[in-house]
């Protein structure tokens, strides 16, 4: 007994009227610390401990009224700021249709807060170690009796005048509570081996669920049976050809549109005489043709045709296209050399359409014209 | 004659059971072997929750193609099984909320039962929703979190309402249901000497010692809890209304659509309530608690919300007659006369007909006829929402893209195995936790509470 600290006395009583009578009276002896139980909420009791009404609907109005700004807030800031997305050529702001959700967040903070406070602040549970717990008292009080309990730290306890005085009140048990010792050491629960595996276990396992539904799960590709089809892919081969191949070659002398074969091919002189170009020399032809003229031609031309290359020697240095040769040359015959190349200079037929070709030959006139003006021009 | 004095309350329970035997009437199932019976139900139960499961596997895997759903009638068994289920969950928060605040002393015997019963209801309901989406997976996109696509949800659509609506629900209910199992889990706590069931009861009964401290913030909490799950309950089915009302299909874009849908959830829950508790106060015998008074009381409940079922089915007749709009006029007139004229007068008829029964004193207070009712209800009101949606949907603006919905065998597979997931969560339930509040039914047993004092 000497090892095994007092907490408090308790006594059962069998009926409820006699209960009430000896808290009251247990009041006006002076006792202040001491509980009722009771199996259920028995009316009158709080009072006549003289027990404050619970003050708790503070915290459900404090939590229940921050829910719902918080929902209007972030409501309004995705509307109205973050994600800004016209339903029904409604208003981006647009209350009443706030409403609902804000109803929700509101009921659902101020439920759940109040009774996590409730539980967790006020009773602060879980609480199973209390000394109460486990005890016969406890035993007699869960089923159909009431039991009063007052505690050893109250100042005017004294352990056999107490018992006496539950006697004296019609008690029917009389119980003495003592701590349990080894739930009585005084090492904080926090750093308790159990409880830190525990909460690394529960965090793992709770960042692993969270990556996984938020990284995988969303990302999953549905029912992919979808993508498999009666057909061939690109590259893929097949039965059903002898040669194996899925892909086939088009018949010979398919012309692709727009791919009309050059007419001209290795006849220099002839692509001059006959090729007319068919471009007019407006604004927009010749914005074209500069355009691709310093995108193409320039690089080995230079920007003005003077054959000034920015390539370095990397590459041979071509001819100015100011030459008399050239100025004297007629459209198609430029036409041609950008089409089939000359000496080191390749085709650009691939790279250029033949409305591009023809809008830089208009382009190179338009350099050789700035360089040797006619008479008209410098009037 | 006899002259009665209506000031006085009938006793809630029976008889004058004392304290302890009130403990060993409810701690009996979960202390005894099960009897013959229940491996009998829950083996129905869990064969009709396999259907369910091998049908929404096959919808998983084939895609919700395999349903009766196309065009024009998007909305098929999946939106009527989610409003019923969810309808279904309403009388248990109306039991344990409403009638807490009205003071209805009778709802403690039920009260228990009709939350848990709330509670496994509306995860049938959500189930429908999250499967009517076609891929579950990517369900986590209806939920507002903060994404690397940097993409929010809707804020404005009554079906994100929904979402928001049905989980708050769900929880607010769970957290009222546990709150009211404390003080039962710490009674069953200090009576069992099963060492395995000590440390589950221990777990969840949070350490609860029957403090009178405790108990006079425990009785505010409740009070709140009561007070914040009456309007939320109000605004669940309001808002799944507002599914159907904030569109502009005919038939469903009418302003009567939350009183109506909240009324029919009322009916239909009591008369399920009513149903369930009629099998289990028989096979627990526990008659005495759960006292044919009481279900007098639910049948008149029923009663009374089926004429407002009624009511609201002649409204919308009238409405439309009275809007002048005939392609509303068309819908009523197609409802009753039309195609689906057979599940009309199915509706009506279990609805508002059978439900006039209850007039008669005798036909309340008879455990037979009042369970048929009670089934006739529950078919009546799957109907009507099954009217609402498929007849409105299936013939609207243009007749040149109506079109008939016939459900598909997985259609039915699934709505059986969401009767077999909430059956089977209710026979797992009333086998492993109190079906009857301990600690409210004893607060009610007379002279349970002080006669002096002057304190009441």
């Amino acid at each position: 007994m000497e090892n095994k600290p007092l907490y408090s006395i308790a006594a059962t009583f069998s009926d409820v009227n006699k209960t009430i009578d000896a808290v009251q009276k247990i009041n006006e002896a002076g006792y202040k610390n001491y509980d009722v139980h009771a199996p259920y909420p028995v009316h009158g009791l709080p009072q006549a401990m003289k027990l404050k009404s619970s003050k708790l609907g503070w915290v459900t109005l404090v939590f229940g009224f921050s829910g719902a700004v918080f929902a209007f807030l972030f409501m309004y800031w995705v509307n109205v700021f973050d994600y800004p997305l016209i339903v029904g050529g409604k208003p981006f702001y647009q209350l009443p249709a706030y409403i609902p959700v804000m109803f929700e967040v509101t009921v659902l903070s101020a439920a759940v807060f109040t009774v996590v406070w409730m539980l967790f602040i006020l009773f602060k549970f879980p609480n199973n170690s209390h000394p109460l717990i486990d005890t016969d008292y406890m035993k007699r009080v869960s089923v159909d009796r009431y039991g009063i309990s007052i505690q050893a730290n109250d100042e005017i306890f004294d352990f056999y005048k107490v018992k006496e005085f539950f006697k004296s009140l019609g008690a029917e048990e009389v119980f003495e509570i003592y701590y349990k010792v080894d739930e009585l050491q005084d090492r904080p629960k926090i750093f308790d081996k159990k409880f830190i595996s525990f909460l690394v276990l529960t965090s793992v396992i709770v960042s692993a669920i969270t990556y996984f539904v938020l990284n995988q799960l969303l990302f999953m590709s549905p029912f992919n049976w979808m993508h498999k089809q009666f057909r061939l892919n690109p590259q893929t081969s097949t039965t059903v050809f002898k040669d194996g191949f899925g892909m086939r070659t088009p018949v010979e002398g398919t012309v692709a549109r727009g791919y009309l074969p050059y007419p001209f091919k290795g006849k220099p002189a002839e692509a001059e005489m006959k090729l007319v170009n068919p471009l007019v020399p407006t604004e927009q032809v010749l914005k074209l043709g500069k355009s691709k003229y310093l995108t193409y031609c320039s690089p080995c031309h230079g920007n003005y045709g003077f054959g000034d290359s920015r390539l370095r020697g990397q590459f041979p240095n071509p001819p100015t296209l100011h030459s008399d040769k050239i100025r004297n040359m007629k459209d198609g015959g430029i036409f041609h050399i950008i089409t089939e190349g000359q000496n080191v200079m390749p085709s650009y037929a691939s790279q250029l359409t033949v409305d591009e070709r023809w809008a830089i030959v208009h382009y190179i006139r338009v350099l050789q014209r700035s360089v040797n003006p006619k008479e008209s021009d410098l009037r | 004659m006899r002259t009665i004095d209506y000031t006085i309350e009938p006793p809630v329970v029976e008889g004058k059971p004392s304290l302890s035997s009130i403990n060993e009437d409810i701690a009996r199932p979960l202390e005894t072997k099960p009897p013959k019976g229940w491996y009998i139900a829950i083996s129905i139960s869990l064969t009709m929750l396999l259907i369910g499961a091998v049908s929404l596997a096959i919808t998983f895997i084939k895609g919700v193609g395999v349903w009766g759903v196309n065009q024009p009638v998007g909305w098929g068994f999946d939106i009527v099984n989610f409003v019923f289920w969810v309808g279904i969950g309403h009388a248990g928060t109306l039991i344990s909320a409403i009638l807490f605040l009205l003071r209805q002393r009778w709802r403690t015997s039920i009260a228990r039962f009709a939350e848990a019963m709330t509670i496994f209801a509306v995860m049938c309901a959500g189930l429908f929703p999250a499967i009517h989406t076609g891929r579950p997976w990517l369900d986590g996109y209806l939920l507002p979190y903060p994404n690397q696509h940097g993409l929010w949800v809707n804020f404005t659509s009554p079906l994100l309402w929904d979402v928001f609506a049905v989980s708050t629900y769900f929880t607010v209910s769970l957290v009222f249901w546990y709150i009211g199992l404390i003080p039962d889990l710490a009674t069953l706590r200090d009576r069992t000497t099963n060492k395995f069931k000590k440390v589950i009861y221990s777990i969840f009964s949070l350490g609860w010692r029957h403090s009178t401290k405790h108990w006079n913030h425990y009785e505010m909490a409740y009070l709140i809890l009561a007070g914040f799950a009456t309007p939320l309950v109000l605004s669940v089915h309001t808002i799944v209304s507002f599914d159907f009302a904030v569109s502009i299909m005919p038939g469903w874009h009418t302003t009567i659509f939350p009183p109506y849908f909240v009324a029919g959830a009322v009916f239909s829950g009591f008369a399920m309530v009513q149903n369930v508790l009629i099998v289990i106060r028989k096979v627990f015998k526990i008659e005495h608690i759960i006292t044919l008074d009481t279900l007098e009381k639910m049948n008149k409940v029923m009663l009374a919300t089926g004429m407002m079922v009624g009511y609201a089915y002649a409204m919308e007749f009238f409405i439309a007659w009275y809007s002048g709009n005939p392609i509303e006029q068309f819908v009523f007139l197609n409802r009753a006369l039309g195609p689906y004229a057979w599940a009309y007068w199915t509706m009506v008829s279990c609805n508002v007909l059978f439900t006039q029964l209850f007039w008669f004193k005798k036909i309340r207070r008879s455990i037979p006829v009042m369970f048929v009712i009670g089934v006739l209800v529950n078919v009546g009101m799957w109907f009507e929402r099954f009217v609402i949606v498929v007849t409105s949907l299936s013939r609207d603006y243009l007749p040149s893209s109506w079109g008939m919905y016939i459900p598909s065998i997985f259609d039915i597979g699934i709505l059986i195995g969401s009767f077999g997931l909430f059956f089977t969560l209710i026979f797992l339930f009333i086998r492993t936790l109190p079906v009857v509040s301990i600690a409210e039914v004893k607060a009610v047993l007379p002279d349970a509470q002080p006669t002096h004092g002057g304190n009441h």
